[in-house]
């Protein structure tokens, strides 16, 4: 089962904070690499609290664990820290202005069955 | 600047107190710092945010190569040989990052990208260069933060989340200090946040107007129309999803204001719409002085993100994404910004000052950036200086390099170092590569 959620990558203070102690650090990669999304499309989609999802768009696919992002994310919104899993699908072009849509990106996501 | 010496401790490492020191981790540059030093460590940094306390702590001496050419360590001179001849061999280098060095540094990389007549850009066009642009098309109506602190009774914050970005923004200048006609501090100013996720800085604001995704230019030209006295339909609250009777009462409060602040961060810039979001959130700051006073400013990301804005500006005219190749500047956001040249696969070389492209650029541009020959500075490890060619370890400005950097309301402060770095200062290792380019280039020129 897949769903189309808008994703938006931005910094939190957490990532700042790791960003000093340095980028191979766990409080870091940690970091950039959860997916908040909203409880209900949680609970909608069955994923657990840290459970893997994988989310992708005709730019690229990656796979990262799951968090609730309480009550910060209406429905249908998705939350990453700017890193290496947020650029792997942000679009090169940047429509004559330099910058790629970095942000409110359509992203489809889909529960990781472990078999 | 005070520095006072006292005598060594138990630990053998000197004591130092620095006073006024300036923190360069966001654009805020809190320049009220009291920094504890014991040897090369800071041990107590007094008045800094969350961010600012990670920043000074973890900048202490890392045992790294000084230089590493393909991967092997090297000296700093056999790096800075080998960066000047990657550089003066190419045809089509681009010069990128600078927002985390000195303006010092940040004339001599203008100067290295002149000589050899490349593509000069900075963060910037990954931040807000789209804002950057929509200064040139509506303008800019602006203030310091000073008069921030001192006048604004009703600030917008507007795509951004300060109170996890720029934390002492709300303490320092804009949401709760007292100032001179806002002399009870929070209680004379109405906030307002505009923003797709209820942040921490929901918590924080009087008002949260929660649109939707991808509608941030529909809600300023709404917010325009109301300003100009015309009326609009239902179909504002289907798209922006803000109820038209709230946006009203909005407007209402904004033209009762004294002096009115719009601060907009990446939400505005990065989301489809880009430099016409940009332009729409400033237009409307300027609409409203026909009412009353209103101003509209970027909240900058970096140290020295403004810095390079106005280095890059004052030496070639243009703020970001120049073309020296003609000998003149050119200035084209799309063909000269970095994410374009890399990601269409045109350069042939880059020289990156203090930034990560290679973990934050677009799969395309990250794969040519490694394809070629890749020229970094940094004082931290990073992926971009793993697949460098050259990479040179640097020491960290604000922390054992003086110099200047702009605050994001383009106040230039001085730096205030910490302790001494083994390693080099960004300025010292460009200016020896713009020397031997400068030499080789003017000989060429004596030659022919």
């Amino acid at each position: 089962m897949t769903d189309i959620f808008i994703l938006i990558p931005g910094r939190t203070s957490k990532q700042g904070t790791t960003l000093n102690e340095g980028k191979y650090t766990e409080g870091y990669q940690t970091e950039i690499n959860t997916l908040k999304m909203n409880p209900t499309d949680m609970e909608r989609l069955e994923i657990s609290e840290g459970e893997e999802v994988r989310m992708w768009n005709e730019h690229g696919s990656v796979v990262v664990p799951c968090s609730t992002g309480k009550d910060e994310l209406p429905p249908g919104l998705l939350f990453i820290s700017y890193g290496d899993k947020s650029s792997q699908l942000m679009p090169g072009e940047t429509h004559g202005t330099g910058m790629p849509d970095s942000k409110g990106l359509d992203v489809q996501i889909e529960k990781l069955t472990t078999n | 600047m005070s520095i006072a010496e006292q005598p060594k401790n138990e630990t053998d490492n000197p004591l130092k107190i620095v006073e006024d020191a300036t923190c360069t981790f966001c654009g805020c540059v809190c320049d009220d710092i009291n920094l504890t030093v014991e040897g090369n460590r800071i041990t107590k940094a007094q008045n800094a945010c969350v961010l600012g306390k990670a920043w000074f702590f973890n900048h202490h001496i890392e045992e790294r190569p000084e230089a590493l050419i393909d991967g092997q360590p090297a000296t700093y001179e056999q790096a800075i040989d080998r960066a000047a001849q990657i550089l003066l061999d190419s045809q089509y280098a681009i010069t990128y990052g600078l927002s985390d060095t000195t303006c010092e540094a940040q004339r001599v990389a203008v100067a290295i990208t002149d000589w050899i007549g490349g593509c000069l850009d900075t963060t910037t066009s990954v931040c807000h260069g789209p804002s950057g642009m929509a200064f040139q098309g509506v303008g800019e109506v602006t203030c310091s933060l000073g008069e921030l602190k001192n006048r604004a009774d009703y600030i917008i914050y507007w795509g951004g989340n300060p109170a996890e970005s720029h934390p002492r923004h709300f303490t320092k200048y804009s949401l709760m200090p007292k100032g001179e006609f806002v002399p009870n501090g929070r209680k004379d100013r109405t906030a307002v946040l505009i923003d797709v996720r209820k942040t921490k800085t929901a918590k924080a604001v009087d008002i949260h107007l929660q649109l939707k995704p991808r509608s941030d230019f529909e809600l300023a030209w709404a917010l325009r129309a109301l300003a100009k006295g015309l009326e609009l339909d239902d179909s504002v609250e289907e798209k922006t999803g803000i109820p038209l009777e709230q946006l009203k009462e909005v407007m209402e409060g904004m033209k009762k204001a004294k002096f009115g602040a719009i601060l907009f961060g990446m939400g505005v810039t990065m989301t489809r719409g880009k430099h016409l979001n940009s332009e729409a959130v400033l237009a409307l700051a300027r609409d409203m002085n026909k009412h009353t006073r209103w101003v509209a400013k970027p909240m900058r990301g970096h140290g020295n993100v403004t810095g390079a804005d106005n280095v890059v500006s004052w030496s070639t005219g243009y703020p970001f994404g120049i073309h020296l190749g003609r000998g003149y500047p050119r200035f084209n956001p799309g063909e000269f910004t970095s994410s374009d040249v890399l990601g269409r696969g045109e350069a042939d070389a880059a020289l990156i000052i203090a930034s990560d492209p290679y973990s934050n650029f677009s799969q395309p541009a990250r794969d040519h950036l490694k394809a070629i020959n890749t020229i970094v500075l940094d004082p931290k490890l990073s992926e971009t200086a793993k697949i460098a060619k050259v990479a040179f370890t640097t020491s960290t400005y604000g922390i054992n390099e003086p110099g200047t950097v702009y605050r994001m309301d383009d106040i230039p402060i001085p730096l205030r170092p910490a302790f001494d770095s083994p390693y080099r200062s960004d300025y010292d290792i460009l200016k020896a590569i713009e020397d031997k380019i400068r030499a080789h280039q003017l000989a060429a020129v004596n030659a022919g």
